[in-house]
């Protein structure tokens, strides 16, 4: 190794201990300077990885944050909200920084042979910030909390499979499912599912805001801020910060602000316009997290002219993907490919061909369709994402090479999802993050969903889906959704123009471990217990 | 005397009639937003079971008239209901956030008041001169400033750049006096900047007016200096068209500070309002309405009450 490398190493090494790069981008710049891989590993372990160290008051400005919400967890909508469940509740499993599935309250899980009933072990250290043990019953009262005829619960659709939840044993929790389903300890992950102390007659007690998770909350009103203090003896690894205050910033301007003048820590949702100006900042360090969250676009797939497969195929070919990408995501995007499976969630088929623009391809597919000169309306909304109606209008502009007129319709923000989604034939929607891809398709792409939002209907994607479900072995589940994947690009009535990345940013002196969780922004809403002060 | 005591006892009358009027009016606006709370409350998660289970639960499957009638029996006597989002009784939920709005009002008004008056005495009396330009050009220019903008400028110069002043105000439990006052002065500055020249251009203009008038001819006359023509000659006889305006700007420091909140981050009713119609929660809406209706209603008689206090052809009419 020549003295020029060391430096160079050094230097990335120095990057990495700051959180500048990551562990990926470190193996890479690692093996250029000639090191081996095993050898990169080892520094990154040793030198790069800082340590973690307790202490401080770690203070978070927030988006999203509603005076209206509550710590009722059939209502969780907002990030305030999602981020404070996953601070002061605590789940059954969770997604670590690696993006694989991990123990929360539950150590360790497992299914019977067809995926038809699962069984959780319960740690045994777990407690409620009031001392109370966490027990069976109280994971049965919360689960049972978003079932039930009565329940109102948002995530009602979710367990609608789930026949029974009993408990053997103190420690001991058993779903018993209607059909096989492999993917249920990832269902658990979902923000709705929060562990709760049971009352007497079964119900729960959300009101008191009594968690088992890694903080307790000391006082706080929601659309203002909340404070914490750690809860000793949380059961898991971590919750390096003696408390956190989590503060409701909704201006994106004060927001960032607030993070320049060291108001705050760390901040959610970074302006992707002026992302560029605030990385110039030394004092600030930008974490871009590529997610699950899609934005889509669908055809009524049982509607004219979206009935054709050659017409949807052309309203495909007919964007231009990298564009909209560069120029209203500002790069913190991925283009899709029009399955609605990220390379943040598992099972990602790698390396199918990537639809691209092609405006004389589908030029053709409409002659051979009988679709010249076709006029379609597409409606949009600035309240889907900022930029959303301007995404449409630049796809419109790409889509007339290809000889198609797209009428960009923007609808009223307010009840968007009430009146446009599902009932206007084509229109723009953003999905939030799924942690599987089992559970979105199931959710909008199953032909009796009720949010199939393309009205698509394939025998064989609804084969294969059927098929994924009850499979445990992961080298089939990849196969079926691979095939899957090709199935929606090829025939499916959603476009998706891309996934977008999570971009939030922090202080030079909050560090992480360089890998995030992408469920949600902020480490998978976990910063609070995973972060800590250099 | 007893004419005031009558006038004022009309005008709170007639200003019962109003809030009437106004609750009326917001309850059906609320009405006619596209969507319904059971929705928004809801999200993308909603699905037509729980949307129905909840309206149940909520009472919206009944028709809109009864529902307000039924708010009408629980407001006379005094009770506004709760917020149908998170089940908080809507004076806990108003309450703390109404009194750090009077705070930064009053805050706000305290300096802005007698900042504006003076300048406008000054102003008048060195009308065209460029001390007078000068200060029209620079209050102009703020009141012509959204108040978003002018909060960004100072947050720029007095919170990044200097550090003098925190650039986000929330608020903690526990703080001094002095602490909060730091804590929101760029907040009230913003306010104040925006107030002021109203406030000031009346003022000036009012003076100016009456400077033609023969009496004050008469005392330049007789030789009293022009400070003393201005403050005892003319500023008694101006007093009420500046009343006026004094009252119509205390009023939006109450009523329209949603912006000045969301850029400095300010824990105030604007805010609470904003999110209250996004989620359809009427009784909060209402609440605010009703907040906002009656400061407007009180300051107004309040305004009319000085006109006709500092002014004896109005005290003793013939």
């Amino acid at each position: 190794m020549t003295k020029k490398d060391t430096l160079i190493i050094d230097r990335i090494a120095n990057a990495a201990r700051t959180g500048r790069i990551t562990r990926r981008d470190f193996m890479h710049y690692a093996i250029a300077t000639g090191m081996t891989a095993s050898a990169a590993t080892g520094l990154w372990t040793t030198s790069a990885k800082a340590q973690p160290k307790s202490g401080g008051t770690f203070r978070v400005g927030m988006h999203d944050s509603n005076t209206a919400d509550t710590h009722n967890p059939g209502t969780y909508l907002s990030i305030q909200q999602i981020f404070l469940a996953h601070t002061h509740r605590a789940y059954l499993t969770l997604i670590e920084t690696d993006q694989s599935l991990g123990g929360d309250v539950a150590s360790e899980w497992s299914g019977s042979d067809d995926a038809s009933e699962w069984t959780f072990k319960l740690r045994d250290n777990a407690t409620f910030h009031d001392g109370r043990k966490v027990v069976a019953n109280d994971v049965i009262a919360s689960m049972n909390f978003h079932r039930g005829e009565e329940s109102t619960s948002a995530a009602k659709a979710l367990l609608t499979d789930v026949v029974d939840i009993t408990a053997p044993d103190d420690s001991t929790v058993v779903f018993a499912l209607s059909g096989p389903n492999a993917d249920l300890p990832w269902l658990m992950t979902d923000y709705h599912l929060t562990i709760q102390p049971a009352n007497d007659d079964g119900t729960i007690d959300w009101e008191s805001g009594i968690g088992c998770g890694p903080y307790r909350i000391t006082e706080g009103e929601f659309g203002v801020g909340f404070k914490l203090e750690r809860h000793d003896g949380w059961h898991g690894e971590g919750a390096y910060f003696d408390a956190l205050e989590l503060i409701a910033i909704n201006d994106p301007n004060a927001r960032q602000t607030a993070l320049v003048t060291g108001d705050v820590d760390a901040v959610t949702a970074i302006d992707l316009k002026t992302l560029a100006l605030l990385q110039r900042d030394p004092n600030i360090m930008v974490d871009n997290v590529p997610s699950a969250s899609a934005i889509t676009m669908p055809m009524h797939c049982d509607t004219a002219p979206f009935d054709n497969v050659d017409v949807r195929m052309a309203l495909k070919l007919a964007m231009n993907r990298d564009e909209i990408v560069e120029k209203i995501a500002f790069g913190a995007g991925l283009p899709g490919n029009d399955f609605h499976h990220s390379p943040a969630q598992p099972y990602y088929p790698e390396g199918l061909d990537q639809l691209s623009y092609d405006p004389d391809k589908a030029k053709s597919l409409l002659q051979k369709a009988g679709a010249e000169g076709l006029t379609v309306d597409l409606s949009s909304a600035e309240s889907i994402f900022s930029g959303a109606v301007d995404m449409c209008v630049l796809y419109a502009e790409h889509a007339k090479a290809a000889g198609i007129t797209i009428n960009v319709v923007r609808e009223p923000n307010d009840g968007y999802y009430s009146d446009v989604w599902l009932k206007k034939p084509f229109c723009c929607v953003a999905w939030g993050a799924r942690p599987t891809p089992d559970v979105m398709y199931s959710l909008a792409y199953k032909s009796d969903a009720a949010w199939n939002e393309s009205r698509w209907i394939n025998d064989r994607f609804n084969e294969l889906l059927g098929q994924g479900k009850a499979e445990l072995d992961d080298t089939k589940r990849a196969e079926i959704y691979r095939e899957m994947a090709e199935i929606a690009r090829d025939d499916g009535g959603t476009i998706i123009p891309f996934f977008r990345n999570f971009v939030f940013g922090r202080r030079a002196n909050v560090e992480h471990s360089g890998e995030l969780a992408a469920s949600w922004e902020m480490d998978g809403c976990r910063a609070a217990s995973r972060w800590w002060f250099a | 005397m007893g004419d005031l005591v009558g006038l004022v006892a009309r005008r709170l009358g007639l200003g019962l009639v109003t809030l009437f009027v106004v609750s009326i009016l917001i309850f059906f606006a609320v009405e006619l937003l596209p969507g319904d709370i059971a929705e928004a409350v809801l999200g993308q998660g909603a699905t037509e079971e729980t949307v129905t289970a909840l309206r149940e639960q909520l009472g919206l499957d009944r028709p809109a008239p009864i529902r307000y009638l039924d708010w009408l029996a629980g407001a006379v006597t005094g009770d506004f209901g709760v917020s149908l989002v998170s089940g908080e009784r809507v004076s806990a939920a108003i309450g703390e956030r109404f009194v750090n709005t009077l705070f930064l009002a009053t805050y706000a008004a305290v300096i802005a008041v007698p900042i504006s008056i003076l300048l406008g005495v000054i102003v008048a009396l060195l009308r065209n001169s460029i001390f007078d330009r000068v200060a029209n050009v620079l209050t102009l220019t703020s009141i012509s400033s959204p108040e978003f903008f002018l909060g960004y400028i100072l947050i720029l110069y007095l919170a990044v750049r200097t550090s003098m002043f925190p650039a986000i105000a929330s608020l903690g439990s526990d703080m001094t006096l002095v602490e909060l006052l730091h804590r929101t002065f760029l907040p009230a500055l913003t306010l104040v900047l925006v107030v002021t020249a109203h406030m000031m251009r009346m003022t000036r203009a009012a003076i100016i007016n009456l400077l033609a008038s023969p009496y004050i001819e008469m005392a330049r006359l007789k030789g009293t200096p022009p400070w003393k023509v201005i403050v005892k000659h003319a500023l008694p006889n101006a007093w009420a068209p500046i009343i006026n305006v004094v009252a119509l700007n205390l009023a939006y420091l109450i009523t329209g500070v949603v912006l000045v909140e969301v850029v400095f981050v300010y824990p105030g009713i604007g805010q609470l309002l904003v999110d209250a119609v996004a989620k359809r929660d009427f009784p909060i809406v209402q609440a605010c309405c009703l907040i906002f209706a009656a400061t407007f209603i009180l300051l107004n008689l309040a305004a009319d009450v000085g006109s006709i206090l500092t002014n004896p052809r109005l005290r003793h009419p013939k």
